[in-house]
């Protein structure tokens, strides 16, 4: 099961940081979301397997529980991660929509030169 | 829950009522700052009074301690803020600090009458209050800090507060640049302050002052002192505007009178004399101390005083010879004898009293003539004689002549030099401070000479007249106090320089000195007489000197300043050009290979452990699921090109791990998973109609498999990590177990991930919520930005990629999802309710009633939708940290810290027995931010599809006619 378990977060993780290195949007943001289970599959696992013992107690027998930590952890990083999606599909968004360009690279063209020293 | 460690807020009370005052007068100026800001819009008076009651108040509660501090008690107050990195908020009031903070305030009070009628309409007033007072807080706190961290917090504030009052007059570059000159002076010199004043407490081995200051001889005899020592000389150099750093003073001129006034006679520049006085006992009294501190304080008295006498602006000339004063101080706690610091503390009040003076006078001439230059000046005195008896003796006291205060502590400085040897000369520091009083008379005497005397003009820029008496109070008030010291010295200040001293010295006795005019010919006496003579002699002779003076090739310092900062502006924007170009995913290579590089850096030095833990056995249906997630995230990779096929691959790996979440017990995390995944999957798809559908190939072959190449490393690197890391227990007992056996009896419930959410760590989910909240905010924002832009034409235009129904409300859809509303809101409370016991909480419960929401949109159209929305999604945000908040809050009024949770059990027959936890309060709050996050970022999306055309058509209405191919409404016109 570990095995498992550590295989698929390296499948996840080798495919969300080849995504990431993509040069459209788009691939990036699914390599983020692949990156993002891989590390919450990843910080869950720390707190190493267990099956059948939630972490609910039992008032009536002595049960084994697993480490309820990580997942607390876990919880709010899966919601966190949704908002931040949910915030770089937006720049993603504009960004295609005010330039018809969905490259994350910026071109020669696009910087800027600094504003100089004001006198 | 009560913690079982305590979090450290206790006050150790010593003196009764006391101690606390000591924080209300370092916070009446911070919490009084709010009011001016306020008060304007009720008009300038208001404004100023608030100013002026809110340090009257704080002077009030300074004088009250008069009686402990004449006693010479050290009056503390204790506070432990984050002992664990001894930084503790720990004030202590003893004569030094007591007199600087009577400065601070008393000046303070006379700055803020003298600055309402000093501005002119334009000035926004409120503004300038408020800077004044938190420039005013932060000083008093620097003087009262008993604890060096804490001081040097209020040292970067000065340094803030004050950027803010010189650049007030933001339209003009001279503010503006002059503002920015200090910030980098005084900045720079408080990070190296900050650097030596570590080190210190590293020797000592603790930051509390009172502590540091008992160990005179362990922190001399360590090897650090010497940096340490000249660190912390680069912070009190910087900001008293010591050689070579004196430069920024005078640009910072560029503010109004009244905050010159203040910073530069009272606080700002007094902040370093202040540290270099409370350091004296520890530091003072080496040769490094004597050779840095003395030399630099006697050049930059002889220079200041040259400089300020070829000054024509009025102002320029005080702030040189506010350099050269405080060179003079600086010289003195240089000395490292005690009778030289009772001088300058002597001298600190004097300079303190006629400087601000002088500048007030300065002021006034600006104020009424239109003009500071002095060669446009001249003959004022029959014009204006209040300001000519008050400039005159501020500056008779400032050349050092008798009767007046600065006659005295000149006399006492001179006194001391003659007993000073420098590198076995006894001549040369008499000898330069000889010439720098005989320049100071001569300034002196030109700002009384070429202002007020001499015939009058009649080219003045304004008729000068006297000011009204609120302008002309406050510095009279001074200048009485120049003449009153002078005469009575001993009686009026005596006591208090006796205090004072005695606190700089470190509490040892004092040698003998006494505060009067007439010491009988003494050498001082001779050298002051040769002074004020060659002063006059000097002044005489103005002209000529002048000329020689402009003939004279001198270093322009602001010319070098902008040199080097231009310099290290191009250096920095250079290395950020080269490391920042805009190629993000060269950034991303190089976090992701430094990354792996640390990895493989730690494997190959560090051990590993044998494997202690047996592997689950794998099962069939978990081997399925791993199949489907790597099948379905390896076809990703290859057909990534085609965005909605991917799509919907990723819905399966969201799919299978939150199926792997509930089969490895966390119930929670799978829940959470499952309704997170629906949520994204709308977000993507919703975004997927405005890009485009297909990723085109640019990436060259060669590129690609070197990302497949780091790809793949990384991918085992973090697999083989987390695989060893399973196969082995942990190598510290957890914390988990805390939490596992105290949940129930402790946090009042049995589900143990939700009681860490709601409970043990409340505060990291209250910081998340509102993380949330902000992510919602900033796609609210941005869908606003965007759609003001042409890009709302382009949405209304846009034809979608993929052909529509014609029914775009289906029947089914609207009424099923319409009869399912309640059926979802119900889940969702009882998913709520349950959440403390069983998995299910304020999470899970907000996304599922987000998701039940969501269902309405989709069905019955966003039109339709938003018609039946009562409440902002923002308001519900907002709403749900403020609960959350306020739920943690209540905390404090049972005396627990933040967010300490209380439970109870109610039992109503014939219901079963339930428990009631404040916690479902908290919980209710994180379960309004998510609902209010999530929806406000889909509700910001979908605005980005709308188009006029939808708003005619309703649910269940059908529109045969929608997204018709053009072509065949052509032939159908045509037929």
């Amino acid at each position: 099961m570990e095995a498992l378990v550590a295989s698929a977060v390296g499948v996840m993780t080798a495919a969300g940081i080849f995504l990431i290195l993509r040069r459209r949007t788009f691939p990036v943001i699914l390599g983020l979301s692949l990156l993002t289970y891989a590390v919450n599959v990843f910080l869950f696992a720390t707190g190493r397997l267990a099956l059948n013992a939630p972490a609910v107690l039992n008032k009536y027998e002595d049960v084994p529980y697993t480490d309820p930590l990580p997942q607390a952890l876990v919880l709010t990083a899966i919601v966190i991660s949704f908002g931040m999606t949910a915030v770089i599909v937006m720049i993603a968004l504009s960004a295609y929509l005010s330039s018809k360009d969905d490259h994350i690279d910026m071109s020669a063209s696009d910087s800027v030169d600094a504003p100089g020293e004001d006198a | 829950m009560i913690f079982p460690y305590k979090i450290g807020t206790s006050l150790t009370a010593q003196t009764g009522v006391s101690h606390l005052s000591l924080f209300l007068i370092a916070a009446l100026p911070f919490l009084g700052a709010v009011f001016p800001a306020l008060l304007i819009r009720a008009g300038r008076n208001a404004a100023a009074s608030a100013a002026g009651l809110t340090t009257f108040l704080a002077l009030m509660g300074l004088l009250i301690h008069i009686p402990s501090v004449m006693r010479g008690d050290v009056v503390t107050a204790r506070f432990d803020w984050i002992p664990g990195l001894g930084l503790n908020a720990n004030f202590m009031l003893d004569g030094l600090g007591f007199l600087f903070a009577l400065l601070i305030l008393g000046i303070g009070l006379l700055i803020i009458l003298y600055a309402r009628f000093y501005l002119s309409r334009e000035d926004p007033m409120g503004q300038f209050y408020t800077y004044l007072l938190l420039f005013q807080g932060a000083m008093v706190g620097i003087v009262l800090s008993d604890n060096i961290l804490l001081l040097l917090i209020f040292w970067e504030l000065t340094s803030l507060s004050s950027f803010l009052l010189i650049g007030y007059w933001r339209h003009l570059p001279e503010g503006r640049q002059g503002a920015r000159m200090a910030l980098a002076v005084t900045g720079s010199g408080g990070l190296a302050m900050i650097a030596g004043m570590l080190i210190l407490g590293n020797i000592v081995g603790s930051y509390d002052l009172s502590v540091i200051l008992q160990n005179k001889e362990l922190i001399q005899a360590s090897p650090y002192y010497l940096p340490a020592l000249i660190l912390i000389l680069l912070g009190c150099f910087t900001k008293s505007a010591q050689f070579p750093f004196h430069f920024w003073l005078p640009h910072a001129m560029a503010a109004p009178t009244p905050v010159s006034a203040y910073l530069h006679s009272a606080t700002m520049v007094k902040a370093g004399l202040f540290l270099m006085a409370r350091m004296w006992p520890v530091l003072a009294g080496t040769d490094a101390w004597f050779y840095i501190v003395a030399t630099t304080g006697l050049i930059t008295m002889l220079l200041g005083a040259v400089i300020a006498l070829f000054k024509d602006d009025l102002k320029a000339l005080l702030a040189f010879s506010t350099v050269s004063h405080l060179g003079l101080v600086t010289m003195l706690l240089g000395f490292g004898t005690k009778i030289a610091a009772v001088a300058a503390i002597f001298h600190i009040i004097n300079h303190a009293t006629f400087k601000a003076a002088l500048f007030m006078t300065a002021g006034i001439i600006d104020h009424e003539t239109g003009t500071r230059d002095v060669k446009r000046l001249g003959g004022l005195r029959h014009l204006m004689p209040i300001t000519f008896t008050i400039g005159t003796i501020a500056a008779l006291s400032m050349a050092g002549l008798p009767p007046l205060n600065g006659f005295l502590s000149k006399e006492m400085m001179l006194e001391e030099t003659v007993h000073t040897t420098w590198l076995h000369s006894h001549y040369l520091v008499p000898g330069l401070a000889l010439l720098a009083a005989l320049f100071s008379a001569a300034y002196s005497f030109r700002f009384v000479a070429h202002v007020f005397l001499g015939p009058e003009r009649d080219d003045y820029p304004a008729h000068p007249h006297d000011p009204p008496v609120g302008l002309w109070l406050a510095p009279a008030f001074l200048v009485v106090l120049v003449v009153v010291i002078g005469l009575y010295s001993a009686a009026i200040v005596g006591p208090l320089v006796a205090v004072v001293s005695s606190a700089v010295i470190g509490g040892e006795k004092l040698p003998y000195y006494s505060l009067k005019l007439w010491h009988g010919f003494t050498p001082a006496l001779y050298m002051s007489a040769v002074a004020t003579l060659g002063g006059l002699f000097l002044l005489s002779l103005h002209k000529r000197g002048e000329n020689l003076w402009n003939a004279l090739p001198r270093p322009e310092a602001k010319t070098i300043f902008d040199a080097i900062i231009g310099g290290l502006t191009r250096l920095s924007r250079r290395i950020t050009d080269e490391l920042h170009n805009g190629v993000i995913s060269r950034y991303a290579i190089i976090l992701i290979t430094f990354t792996v590089g640390l990895g493989y850096y730690a494997y190959a030095t560090g051990t590993i452990g044998v494997e202690t833990r047996i592997p689950l056995p794998a099962q069939p249906i978990p081997i399925i699921g791993w199949i489907c997630l790597v099948g379905a995230t390896l076809a990703i990779m290859w057909f990534h090109r085609n965005r909605l096929l991917s799509l919907v691959l990723i819905g399966v790996v969201g799919l299978i791990v939150s199926m792997a979440f509930n089969y490895l017990s966390a119930p929670d995390l799978a829940l959470t998973q499952i309704s997170v995944e629906v949520v994204t999957m709308i977000l993507l798809l919703l975004s997927l109609n405005f890009l485009p559908t297909e990723t085109p190939w640019d990436s060259s072959a060669p590129r690609r498999w070197r990302d497949a190449a780091i790809s793949v490393v990384a991918g085992i690197g973090s697999g083989a990590l987390i695989y060893a890391l399973m196969m082995r227990d942990f190598a510290f007992p957890t914390i988990s177990d805390f939490h596992l056996a105290t949940s129930y009896k402790g946090g009042g419930g049995t589900n143990v991930v939700n009681v860490i959410l709601v409970d043990f760590r409340g505060f990291d989910t209250f910081g998340e919520i509102i993380v949330l909240g902000i992510a919602a905010l900033i796609i609210f924002a941005l869908t606003e930005a965007v759609l003001s832009t042409n890009v709302r034409g382009y949405l209304l235009n846009r034809k979608p990629h993929w052909p529509q129904s014609g029914d775009s409300h289906p029947l089914m859809m609207v009424v099923a999802t319409r009869v399912m509303m309640p059926i979802a809101l119900m889940v969702g409370a009882y998913i709520f309710f349950r959440g403390h016991n069983q998995p299910g909480g304020g999470f899970i419960a907000g996304l599922i009633v987000a998701i039940a929401y969501l269902m309405q949109y989709m069905a019955s159209g966003y039109t339709w939708a938003i018609e039946r929305q009562r409440f902002y999604y923002h308001g519900t945000i907002g709403w749900g940290v403020l609960i959350a908040a306020a739920t943690g809050l209540g905390a404090w009024f049972n005396d627990r810290p933040f967010l300490t949770s209380d439970f109870g059990y109610i039992h109503w027959p014939p219901l079963e027995e339930f428990e009631w936890a404040t916690a479902i309060l908290f919980d209710t709050g994180v379960f309004l931010a998510v609902l209010g996050a999530v929806m406000l970022a889909l509700d910001s999306l979908s605005r980005f599809a709308w188009q006029p055309g939808m708003a005619q058509e309703f649910p269940m209405d059908i529109n045969p006619l929608r997204d018709d191919p053009p072509e065949e409404e052509q032939e159908k016109e045509q037929a």
